[in-house]
């Protein structure tokens, strides 16, 4: 079953700015779906129509096979959603922000304060529940936003960049609960400026661009098409000059690193042989940027290029 | 049974609100009150005299009283409804199975109970200054709802509008009060010159006051039947323009 279908969605604003300009999205139940794209590419008001926050122009939204337009209810309650902007009132108490929210959705005082409760503990903030939202930290408050989200235990969550702002080690700990969420059966939309997180989470992936869906695969599928790769590389003794090699492009950081464009044909391991036989020796390797960052770059670029008058 | 849920945890919400911040909410009406009975009931009423045969002390409680009521209404709904548009955490409803028509209900309702503490506690002060007797309760009770949902109403379409903390200002300032004031507080319309008492005839809180006044001391400048409906009238037509709003999303949706 789709958890998530979109046809033919537009969006024009008063100001003729069009936003959306007929996309077509399909998401799988149980999927955790990446949406990619540049600031201003339509991404969260796509998250707005979806999430009933946007009037659509036109096209047809469904949600676990129910119409938007038909059923509106029924949809709202399959949804959670984590916005971009912290959006709560900063007066209240973490408890009360959790409770009011399953509150708005039918579910009792006491069983609300429950579930708040339920959701508070498993995102760390147990002992902050009583805390108003204004003393919680950046990452707490985003975290605080998930638990809100989930207060209805909703069927599929949108979370629009939930880690923006917030340390390595936290934006760890929300990579795992979230997987875990998505292991038990949530299906789960995200957007991030962190492609390595897209990369890392997602199984597919869609980007938007100027109001338009400009690639929609999965994540291997999309990787898979990169022609090539960007490594640095390590060296144990120190370069004077870039060595000259058939097919790679090399470049000198310092007279330690190496920066290195591989040709998915050629493969790192060609370059390893070659830069053997010259005597050089590498220690470490890394990436030079995420593959998905990577692609991500080369598409927004090759669209740029496009859109310049000849 | 899930739509009265979410419009209990709404009135709950905007109920504890206000309790909570009650130094700003419900202590100011209390103090405001104290000093009109003490300096215009008492000190200047003393010269003042009767009003309708009545002590002028006592001709302005019933005033004051659903002054107080008409003010807390307004800005109770005002302020929270815009503030939540400001903070964005209206969204928490927009996304949520919540109507437009349960939304404006919630907070309306938040607003009327606002009303009726104001309305308590200075009734509550002006016992201090006078001993205050009611000629007919149900008059009391209906204008008093009434009233409260009427400015409820007005204070949450101020709030719809509103697009900075200057326009949720500037109809309580510049519109409300002189129309309060101008409504009979403290003065009967009878004492006005031919041309004015007819121009405050267009003042709908005069009606609201009047009725008020009646339902305390039996004595109105206008019908209480006609001011019961002319309240009645100016609700219907605020809830049917706030509920078309909420349906086209102005305001709240882009």
């Amino acid at each position: 079953m789709k958890a998530l279908s979109l046809s033919e969605l537009r969006k024009v604003y008063k100001n003729g700015f069009k936003a959306l300009k007929g996309i077509n999205l399909d998401v799988e139940e149980g999927d955790f779906f990446a949406l990619l794209g540049p600031n201003g590419a339509g991404k969260s008001t796509t998250i707005g129509i979806i999430s009933s926050l946007v009037t659509k122009t036109s096209g047809k939204v469904s949600v676990f096979g129910l119409d938007l337009d038909r059923d509106p209810d029924a949809v709202k309650r399959c949804i959670g959603l984590v916005p971009q902007e912290v959006n709560f009132n900063q007066f209240e108490k973490a408890r009360d922000i959790v409770a009011n929210q399953a509150g708005y959705y039918g579910i009792r005082r006491k069983q609300a304060l429950q579930r708040a409760d339920e959701c508070l503990e498993v995102l760390g903030l147990g002992d902050k529940r009583n805390q108003t939202s204004r003393m919680l930290s950046g990452g707490m408050k985003r975290r605080l936003m998930i638990a809100r989200a989930l207060a209805h235990y909703p069927r599929l969550l949108i979370l629009d960049e939930p880690t923006a702002g917030v340390d390595i080690e936290i934006r760890r700990s929300m990579w795992d609960y979230l997987r875990r969420l998505n292991q038990e059966g949530t299906t789960i939309i995200l957007t991030t400026h962190y492609l390595e997180e897209a990369e890392n989470l997602c199984r597919n992936i869609a980007i938007i661009n100027h109001g338009e869906i400009v690639e929609h695969n999965t994540m291997d599928d999309l990787l898979g098409k990169l022609d090539n790769a960007s490594f640095i590389l390590e060296l144990r003794k120190p370069l004077a000059t870039v060595p000259v090699l058939t097919g790679y492009r090399l470049t000198l950081i310092d007279d330690h690193t190496l920066a290195a464009d591989v040709p998915a044909e050629l493969g790192i391991h060609g370059l390893f042989d070659i830069l053997s036989q010259q005597g050089i020796e590498v220690v470490g390797l890394r990436n030079a940027s995420n593959r998905l960052e990577q692609f991500f770059m080369n598409l927004v670029e090759n669209d740029r290029n496009d859109r310049l008058p000849n | 049974m899930q739509r009265l849920i979410a419009f209990q945890t709404i009135l709950f919400k905007e109920v504890y609100r206000f309790i909570r911040i009650w130094p700003q909410t419900l202590l100011p009406p209390a103090v405001n009150a104290g000093l009109y009975f003490l300096i215009f009931g008492k000190l200047i009423g003393r010269r003042i005299g009767d009003m309708h045969g009545i002590a002028y002390m006592d001709y302005i409680v019933p005033g004051v009283i659903l002054m107080s009521v008409i003010t807390n209404a307004y800005s109770n709904v005002v302020a929270s409804f815009y503030s939540s548009k400001f903070q964005h955490y209206i969204e928490e409803m927009l996304i949520a199975p919540v109507p437009g028509w349960m939304m404006l209900a919630g907070y309306v309702g938040g607003g009327v109970v606002r009303g009726l503490a104001v309305g308590g506690v200075v009734m509550g002060i002006s016992a201090l200054f006078t001993d205050l007797k009611i000629a007919h309760t149900e008059v009391v009770v209906l204008v008093f709802l009434l009233t409260a949902t009427l400015f409820s109403l007005a204070g949450f379409l101020n709030a719809l509008f509103a697009n900075s903390f200057d326009d949720i200002s500037i109809i309580p300032n510049f519109v409300l009060t002189p129309l309060v004031y101008l409504g009979g507080v403290f003065y009967s319309i009878d004492l006005l010159p031919g041309a004015w008492k007819i121009v405050s005839l267009g003042n709908p809180v005069l009606y609201m006051i009047s009725a008020f006044r009646y339902g305390f001391l039996g004595v109105s400048d206008v019908d209480v039947g006609q001011a019961v409906l002319v309240i009645i009238e100016f609700i219907l037509l605020l809830l049917l323009w706030a509920l078309w709003l909420l349906r086209r999303g102005t305001g709240l949706k882009t």
